[in-house]
């Protein structure tokens, strides 16, 4: 009996949501006295074995180069082999952009019962028991799996990722791959900045900034703090910022330890996609702002001074200044 | 060309969330209903689009749902597409509104079939890729531009860190999010139009039950925010080193 754990990587680079994963499906072996595996599709420069530093003894690592493109339906015919030879009982994936994609194709595949956005480990005791979020972060539902095989997608920033010395056996196995339908012909990926959903701090900014020229200093404000940026609907919908970095209910949600939200005004949609952040910060002229009811920690005052200000103190506790 | 826009019943994104018999059931006492926004303002808003250029396209639209999701099945057709389905059943899961919407596009044979990336309340971003593995078809989730040129769809899907496009033979099963669209307001003459158009009540077929949901709890209050002053910038960022352990 094994925890199989789906190893996502992107740039040759093991990502930080595939370590929770790691880590998450490591804890689950563990409380149900099984075996931690990982499995990799494709080329990384990541020294494999290393892996087993977060606790998996073996990395099952499929290559061929018809896995260069993402394609979900080949890549979960892949990963149902690898489940079935290894006789997973378990299959972890991050709830990434990739795991959103793989993990349900993946369980119908398994006949296996799903949850989407697992937030704490599994409660075993009686039945088989996972926490998610729900109502775009309102709520918490317990989600009971009723199949032998269960699937489960861990959201981003959820679950520590724990580290310690380990070596894990590199296995490659016999898998049938197919060609991929989907044919990628661009890319745009936001070089040298922290992806939005994997930030430990976002710094985002509303209506407040005036017009997309002032953004420079929430740029300052973000580098310092080795933040992502973000922006309100309003901001994206004006075309001041892409929408790629729109949160909120019909944007992107997000969960970083750390949101400062800055001229936003903080509408419940907005709320919607920020508030399973562990600690927010709202700076905002109107003391009236509804987002100080949400905040841990604010400031009433007028955006262009305060965060000029406030880079520089940070600076200080950095002792980058 | 016919295409499928899978619509979901979600309480409006202003609800009060709460929960009752002992926590196992949402309150939906003076809840007000909506079109998921996702399936809405992109999912079915794309599809017409795409009808307004191309008018032979034929759009269906689906939801799995009892007689209480009727009022917004309307609302949808008001704003455009052909015919509606619903399947007469209250869905345990994904897998079960998967299943059912699977079990019904088999018989029609979709070239196109659109979902939102998920739904706002249970927000389990998982019947789009769920139903394109049940009809052994290709998936590209989370979309945030769909063109379709003849026998082949180009679109930009979200990736880690940032976006891609990529080419994909018809037919494709796509979820949608902020980009593939621009929402609208149905107009008066779609709303007419809307109570003419046919919507079939279809029986749903046996499924098993994969999970359930056994409990929901709120998270616990906001202490309440600390103010700092804005003279005393310093002091935030020494909170935020020394007490929330953050910076």
């Amino acid at each position: 009996m094994s925890v199989l754990i789906y190893i996502d990587h992107s740039d040759g680079q093991v990502k930080k949501s595939s370590m929770e994963a790691l880590s998450y499906g490591v804890k689950i072996a563990e409380q149900i006295g099984a075996v931690a595996e990982g499995v990799l599709l494709g080329d990384v420069s990541t020294d494999l074995p290393s892996l087993g530093n977060f606790g998996i003894k073996k990395v099952y690592h499929i290559q061929n180069s018809l896995l260069q493109i993402f394609d979900a339906q080949s890549y979960t015919k892949v990963i149902a082999q690898v489940a079935q030879q290894t006789s997973a009982k378990i299959i972890i994936f991050s709830n990434n952009s990739a795991g959103k994609s793989l993990a349900p194709k993946v369980a119908v595949r398994m006949n296996a019962g799903y949850v989407s956005g697992a937030i704490a480990l599994p409660e075993t005791s009686n039945g088989f028991n996972v926490r998610k979020n729900v109502f775009s972060g309102k709520a918490f539902a317990n989600v009971e799996v009723k199949t032998e095989i269960k699937v489960i997608a861990l959201n981003v920033n959820a679950f520590s990722v724990s580290e310690g010395t380990g070596n894990a056996e590199v296995v490659s196995l016999n898998i049938d791959v197919e060609a991929p339908k989907v044919k990628v012909i661009g890319t745009n990926k936001t070089k040298g900045t922290v992806s939005l959903t994997e930030a430990e701090t976002v710094v985002s900014a509303g209506r407040g900034l005036k017009g997309p020229e002032n953004w420079k200093i929430i740029e300052d404000l973000a580098s310092t703090l080795g933040a992502a940026l973000a922006c309100s609907r309003p901001v994206a919908d004006a075309h001041w910022r892409p929408h790629n970095e729109h949160v909120g209910q019909t944007g992107i949600a997000i969960a970083p330890n750390l949101y400062i939200a800055i001229g936003i005004s903080g509408a419940i949609q907005h709320l919607a996609g920020v508030n399973r952040s562990k600690v927010i910060v709202v700076i905002n002229k109107d003391p009236e702002a509804p987002f100080f009811k949400a905040a841990d920690y604010g400031i009433v005052g007028d955006a262009f001074e305060v965060v000029p200000k406030l880079t520089q103190a940070v600076k200080k506790v950095k002792g980058i200044a | 060309m016919k295409i499928l826009v899978c619509i979901s019943k979600t309480p409006d994104t202003t609800a009060k969330i709460a929960f009752t018999d002992n926590n196992t059931k949402f309150a939906e006492t003076g809840v007000q209903w909506i079109i998921n926004p996702y399936d809405e303002w992109y999912a079915l808003v794309r599809a017409i689009e795409l009808k307004e250029a191309d008018p032979s396209i034929t759009i269906h639209l689906i939801n799995v749902g009892n007689a209480d999701s009727d009022p917004i099945i309307r609302k949808a057709l008001a704003l455009g597409g052909d015919e509606a389905i619903r399947v007469n059943t209250q869905p345990a899961d994904s897998y079960s509104t998967a299943f059912q919407i699977a079990e019904f596009a088999r018989q029609e044979g979709y070239d196109l079939i659109f979902t939102g990336k998920e739904t706002i309340d249970y927000n389990g971003g998982a019947v789009g890729a769920m139903l394109s593995e049940m009809l052994d078809l290709p998936y590209v989730g989370l979309a945030t531009s769909f063109l379709l040129n003849g026998k082949t769809a180009t679109i930009t899907r979200e990736i880690e860190g940032g976006e891609e496009t990529v080419e994909v033979p018809l037919p494709v099963v796509v979820s949608c999010q902020k980009g593939v669209a621009e929402a609208r307001i149905p107009n008066m003459r779609g709303i007419m139009a809307a109570r003419t158009k046919p919507l079939k009540v279809v029986e749903p077929k046996q499924t098993e039950t994969q999970t359930v949901f056994s409990g929901f709890n709120l998270p616990p209050a906001k202490a309440g925010v600390k103010l700092v002053s804005s003279e005393n910038v310093e002091e935030l960022v020494r909170l935020l080193h020394e007490e929330a352990r953050v910076i």
